[in-house]
């Protein structure tokens, strides 16, 4: 770990001003990812940020009868939180999916989504990256790519996003609100994140210096039927092989919206755009469950170690959609 | 009994290598090679010296020649690494530089300051690809005519397994703390063996042996990977040397994967065949591994297909492949736990094809003696271990086909595999003193890594002293203290437990000598034996009421103590028996199918390993040799890069062990076995045995769950989802 | 050495005895207490031998190296919290996370180092009632928190139940994780309390306060036991959560038992 400067910063204003003109500046919250990764010598940091003493810990109502949340407020406050597992059950359920309790206490909203890949090559400063060092080669796309992406992919970088939460911010269709150089702006979930195209060092499209200050979730409507589906090689503590988060608004037996999201499949939260096209309108049932994660699935392309994922993914979806539809 | 060290593990207060306090202690960090082979073309510390509380950087550059000279010969086999012998690459995380610093945080900045670049040389380490290169680290005899008994079965089974390195992955990482004064190397270290440590570092340093001690009061686990001597302590005491001052020096998690050792690969070929009620014919089983480029390597001392069934037919061989990483090091029941694989699997297969249960057939080929020389078993209930655990498990009910029983939409299957270790024991010396206030001291030099000696040799002194356990006060872990050999082998019970006996019954005798010295002394004419020690006192065995205070004996005497030190031997008894611990295991597995998760849902594990002399850590050591062999059959695998000869996974986030969430309900049962032949206490190890078959039984349960029959571990999602075709 | 046959509650303690409780005394034990606590741990006085070790080994090593530099820590920055109820002043490196200064600075090694990277738990304390990772820390963070460590889990009333039960259960072998398990443990009693849910509650709107095993096993998957002591982990904490006695799950064969299976074995194994 390079020594830092170490600030403080008392307003998210006096936050953004502090790391203006540092590109290897960082902002610093629960640090459960970017500590690992400055210790792993990946992160870099000259210039430390810490908004530990900010006051965006808060989760309120929305004007619009949606959910604020403040991106400083810890996820197990957030997963726990009474509107949040009465309105927004699925986004519990995802929070409560990732890590431990130790490491959701530590955790922020704003920070999860932002988490790093864990690409081992990634991880590795002794193997070729092109998101950790541009230029340098993707090591896992012919080496041992079991936990890579089957969507999205580009020839340079085949990592994926390893983030619970975020697959079911995607699904809710949240608003991540930001605040830089610039002034605010919102960004909507399914643009916050990027595949890696030709820049894979490029996480999301935040662009230098911009700090979340929260994360907004819309008006609640799948507050009967939902689901978050976590296949990992260990029960607990373990990132997603694959995650599936379903959300359905049910008229009757009839799909009246439904949500996909896909996690361990692509570099961002993969929203399942396919599946859902084809379930809108229909009736909940497994035959149509079924068609749909078919249709999903066929865009896949897996890799040698990941071909695995194409099925499980397939019965995943399946499998999320049956309990969120009660057809379990 | 309680563990006697649990006050100082629940508050806190055991102190673990690293954490010696110390005044003025300097921190070392290491820099690991990136490469898996060739050199080191450049080595450029000149930043790193410069960088804000720097003491020194070690290299190959300026390693102190009498440490080249000393460490190692010239032999190309036989010699353990030698840190910054040369700019030689030999694996991939090999030590090429240490940052010694005022402290942590400078250290590990300026290990990365240090400059590095390579002649780069293709490494090997897929033993897959180079079966044709195994050469045999063990000449063994055929039993009978495997060839023409395979030849003319009509049921047989050929299969190939494989098995993952893995690593030891204890929760502490390994690591020391060393001082020099006047001469003395003082070292705090994480190791299994002291004495072997003390040795080794009075030879490299050139000072008498006496002028090294190694002091190791906890090990915060170990497995195996303790055994050997690692780099750490090496290069802490030569830091220590260097720089004048105490230093720490503990690997990252990552370096603990390159820095310790780890389980080979295992890649198998087993082939069984038996006539229609299951007699076995024949079997042969090759069995290769890899190890380094320096250093060979083998866990041939068991092969376990020759020891536990009736089998006339038998080939065995054992190969292993020269590969370009680290020199492995035996992890918990090394040998037998990955050949058990095989052989457990493989009979399960052969059960199916023969037709008949996979118990029944290990019933029927059940040997009364040692199969392989003859000899009597000087015990053996393992068949008592198989009944009782398939009566407790409700094995009857098992339906044969797989796919059969389900729970809701779960499959669920029955496996059961048997478990075999040797019983062992070594040499092993104890120093015991006991006071005319009625309390011990005992002092050994063994380690407890965590099944509990300070408690167990607390039990025995207490007992062949006939005191209560809480006036025994037993240390370990100092090479100031008697001889022990290392606590691996499941050994150590055997081994210093027999030394503590050995010493009290000296100690009897020194009491009953005094005794005969007393007026109208009621054992003028005893003979040891036919006294014990009870209550403080000595005591006739054949009547209570003839019986001496201890203390009055040696107050009479003016003592205020009697010590003796005692060395055990085995005794030359044993060699006309084997002498086995066995153990049948039995294991549910629910199996969500489309998910391809496997939950093993419960599992009765029957142990007899002769006598048992704690049961409260007896059955934690049963059970976390379960817990192991859930983690090699599901979760465990040192992934490697083999076009960089990398391991990938090197840490606790990507290297899966069983976490809480992983463990339900398990049921640990002894049948004790009196054995007087085994030794004088009639124990057995078990911290191996508890894990020896469980892998085995799981794949065969996934088997009988799913139809799958996954011969490459860890049996992950991904290979019940997606299995690879037959 | 003192008399066993004493009255526990007033022997004279041995050197190292007395060193142990110079210890736990930094943990806020007191002399009654610590009596108590001995007495109560089933085996009187494990030997403490090794702090009275440390000590002189402390007195014996060399300080005649390298002089230590004047302000060793780069970017160095002034921290006050509380650990285990005592406030503390110092300075330290911005890089230090909390584990290594509590570790290498404050003398506290019962707080472990596993993996220094969130992997495994052992570094877990408790900062303002919560437990986190030490080792994914900046001590700089925690300026002005309060922080307990296993360290400061007694109390003048002995130890704490959970560290009791662990006795009891053999919740550990080595002994290295056990630190962490139990600043877990302890906070797992204060979440269900609180109504706090996991991945396995069936409802999220109305978790349970009284826990299922499957729950337990849930909320402390973030320690990691290598030498698995976890069923027995699990006792001990539905012990104390639960306040009734947990059943084992080990036994011998009876002498019954095993004569009825010989007897249908037909056979006299020894």
């Amino acid at each position: 770990m390079k020594p830092f400067n170490y600030t403080r910063a008392a307003t998210p204003g006096q936050a953004v001003k502090s790391i203006a003109g540092k590109p290897e500046g960082r902002f610093l919250a629960g640090g459960t990812n970017l500590l690992d990764l400055m210790k792993e010598h990946v992160e870099t940091a000259t210039d430390i940020i810490d908004l530990t003493r900010l006051d965006l810990a808060e989760i309120k109502e929305t004007d619009d009868g949606g959910l604020r949340l403040g991106a400083l407020a810890k996820n197990s406050d957030t997963a726990n939180h009474k509107s949040i597992r009465e309105n927004y059950p699925l986004l519990s359920r995802a929070i409560l999916a990732g890590a431990t309790f130790q490491i959701r206490n530590m955790a922020t909203n704003g920070g999860n989504p932002l988490q790093r890949t864990r690409c081992q090559y990634f991880y590795d400063t002794a193997t070729p990256c092109n998101k950790r060092a541009p230029g340098s080669g993707c090591g896992a796309m012919e080496g041992l790519n079991r936990n890579h992406a089957i969507f999205g992919w580009s020839d340079k970088c085949i990592a994926t996003h390893p983030s619970d939460m975020a697959v079911a911010l995607a699904a809710l269709e949240a608003v991540v609100q930001v605040q830089g150089p610039d002034g605010e702006r919102s960004i909507p979930f399914a643009d916050f994140h990027r595949l890696p195209g030709d820049k894979p060092e490029q996480d999301t499209n935040l662009k230098p210096g911009e700090l979340i200050v929260a994360i907004d979730l819309p008006p609640a409507k799948f507050q009967k039927h939902y689901y978050y589906l976590k296949v990992r090689d260990r029960a607990s503590y373990a990132f997603a092989l694959v995650s599936v988060a379903v959300a359905i608004e049910l008229d009757g037996d009839t799909i009246k919206d439904i949500r996909i999201a896909m996690g361990g499949v692509a570099h961002k939260p993969w929203r399942a755009a396919k599946a859902e096209e084809i379930l809108k309108g229909k009736a909940a049932t497994v035959e149509n469950f079924e068609k749909a994660a078919d249709a999903e699935m066929a865009d896949a392309k897996p890799l040698e170690h990941n071909q695995y994922k194409v099925p499980l993914g397939r019965n995943g979806i399946v499998r999320a959609l049956r309990k969120a539809a009660n057809l379990a | 009994m309680r563990r006697v060290d649990g006050l100082a593990k629940v508050t806190g207060q055991a102190k673990y290598a690293y954490e010696f306090e110390l005044p003025n202690v300097a921190y070392g960090y290491l820099r690991t090679s990136d490469i898996a082979k060739g050199k080191i073309s450049k080595l450029d510390v000149s930043e790193a010296e410069k960088a804000p509380g720097v003491l020194k950087v070690i290299s190959h550059l300026n390693l102190p020649e009498m440490l080249k000279l000393k460490d190692r010969g010239e032999e190309p086999d036989g010699a353990e690494f030698a840190p910054f012998r040369d700019a030689k690459i030999v694996f991939s995380g090999q030590p090429v530089a240490l940052v010694v610093a005022d402290t942590f945080e400078q250290a590990r900045h300026a290990s990365h300051l240090v400059e590095v670049s390579y002649d780069k040389d293709d490494s090997k380490t897929d033993i897959t690809k180079m079966l044709d290169q195994a050469k045999p680290t063990k000449e063994n005899k055929d039993r009978g005519d495997f060839d023409k008994a395979f030849g003319d079965a009509e049921i047989k089974i050929e299969e190939e397994y494989q098995i993952p390195m893995e690593h030891h992955n204890p929760i502490e990482l390994h690591g020391s703390t060393a001082f020099w004064k006047d001469g003395k190397l003082t070292i705090f270290d994480k190791t299994q063996n002291v004495y072997q440590l003390r040795d080794r570092l009075a030879d490299m340093f050139g000072v008498a042996k006496d002028k090294v001690e190694v002091i190791a009061l906890f090990v915060g686990g170990a497995f195996g990977s303790c055994l050997n001597v690692h780099f750490h302590s090496t290069l802490a005491a030569l830091a220590a040397r260097e720089v004048n001052r105490p230093v720490r020096l503990c690997y990252t998690r990552r370096q603990n994967f390159t820095g310790s050792g780890y389980r080979p690969e295992t890649w198998q070929k087993f082939a069984a065949s038996a006539d229609k009620d299951g007699k076995l014919t024949a079997m042969s089983h090759r069995v290769v591994i890899n190890r380094s480029s320096y250093e060979d390597y083998s866990e041939d001392f068991v092969q376990v297909s020759r020891l536990i069934y009736n089998c006339p037919n038998v080939r065995t061989t054992y190969e292993n492949v020269v590969t370009d990483l680290q020199t492995p090091t035996p992890m918990r029941a090394p040998g037998a736990v990955s050949q058990m694989f095989a052989l457990e699997c493989g009979l399960d297969e052969l059960s199916y094809a023969v037709g008949i249960d996979p118990l029944e057939l290990r019933l029927v080929n059940y040997a009364e003696k040692d199969p392989e020389t003859g000899k009597p078993f000087s015990s053996k209930a393992l068949r008592e271990c198989y009944k009782l655990g398939a009566d407790r498990f409700g094995w009857k009910d098992r339906k044969p086909e797989p796919r059969s029983m389900k729970d809701g939409d779960l499959l669920v299957g029955w496996g059961v595999a048997t478990g075999v270790w040797p019983a062992m024991q070594q040499k092993a010396g104890v120093h015991l003193v006991l006071k005319s206030d009625g309390t011990a001291h005992v002092t050994s030099a063994t380690t407890d890594i965590g099944p509990g000696t300070y408690t167990t040799m607390t039990i025995i002194a207490a007992e062949y002293l006939g005191l209560e356990a809480d006036h025994v006060r037993f240390e370990l872990g100092d090479s100031s203290y008697p001889k022990a050999p290392a606590q691996g082998g499941s050994w150590t019970t055997a081994s210093v437990g027999s030394a503590i006996v050995g010493a009290s019954m000296a100690i009897k005798g020194k009491l009953l000598d005094l005794a005969k010295k007393q007026d109208k002394s009621p054992f003028a004419d005893s003979k040891p034996d036919d006294l014990v020690l009870a209550e403080g006192h000595l005591r006739s065995k054949s009547d209570e009421k003839q019986s001496i205070p201890i203390s009055k004996l040696m107050e009479d005497a003016g003592l205020k103590e009697i010590g003796e030190t005692h060395e055990s031997e085995v005794s030359p008894e044993r060699k006309k028996y084997a002498t086995m611990a066995h153990g049948a295991q039995f294991v549910e597995v629910k199996v969500d199918p489309d998910l391809g998760i496997v939950t093993v849902t419960r599992v009765i594990e029957v142990t007899a390993c002769g006598k048992i002399m704690n049961p409260k850590t007896s059955h934690s050591q049963e059970i976390g040799g379960v817990v192991w062999g859930i983690g090699m059959a599901l979760e465990e695998k040192s992934a490697v890069d083999h076009r960089y000869g990398r391991i990938m996974n090197a840490s606790l986030a990507e290297y899966h062990v069983p976490v809480h969430a992983d463990i339900h309900h398990i049921e640990t049962l002894f049948v004790e076995e009196d054995d007087k032949i085994v030794n004088p206490l009639g124990v057995k190890g078990m911290g191996e045995l508890g894990l020896v078959g469980i892998p085995a039984a799981i794949a065969n349960a996934v088997y009988h769950a799913t139809g799958i029959r996954v011969r490459e571990l860890p049996i992950t999602p991904d290979k019940l989802v997606a299995p690879r075709k037959a | 050495m003192q008399d066993p046959s004493q009255d526990p509650q007033t022997p004279d303690l041995s050197d190292d005895e007395s060193a142990l409780l110079a210890d736990l005394a930094r943990g806020g034990i007191h002399r009654r207490d610590f009596l108590k606590l001995v007495s109560g741990t089933g085996a009187g006085v494990f030997g403490m031998q090794l702090l009275a070790e440390q000590r002189a080994y402390a007195d014996a090593s060399s300080l005649t190296g390298a002089a230590t530099a004047a302000d060793p820590f780069t970017n160095g920055i002034s921290i006050d919290l509380t650990v285990n109820g005592a406030a503390k002043s110092l300075k330290v490196d911005t890089r230090a996370t909390l584990l290594d200064t509590l570790r290498e600075r404050l003398a506290l090694t019962g707080t472990k180092k596993g993996c220094d990277h969130g992997q495994c738990g052992a570094c877990t304390v408790i900062v303002d009632g919560k437990r986190v990772l030490s080792c994914l820390t900046l001590a700089a963070q925690v300026d002005g928190t309060e922080v307990t460590t296993v360290e400061g889990l007694a109390t003048e009333k002995g130890l704490h139940p959970m560290q009791d039960a662990f006795i009891e259960h053999d919740g550990f072998q080595c002994g290295y994780c056990t630190p962490g398990q139990l600043c877990s443990a302890v906070c797992l009693l204060d979440e269900a309390k609180r109504g706090e849910a996991s991945f396995v509650t069936p409802d999220l709107s109305d978790p349970p306060t009284d826990l299922s095993d499957d729950e337990i096993r849930e909320r402390m998957s973030g320690n990691i036991c290598r030498c698995a002591a976890y069923p027995q982990i699990l006792a001990a904490v539905k012990d104390v959560h639960s306040g009734h006695k947990t059943a084992r799950t080990w036994g011998f064969a009876n002498e019954v038992e095993l004569a009825l299976i010989r007897k249908e074995l037909a056979h006299e194994t020894i």
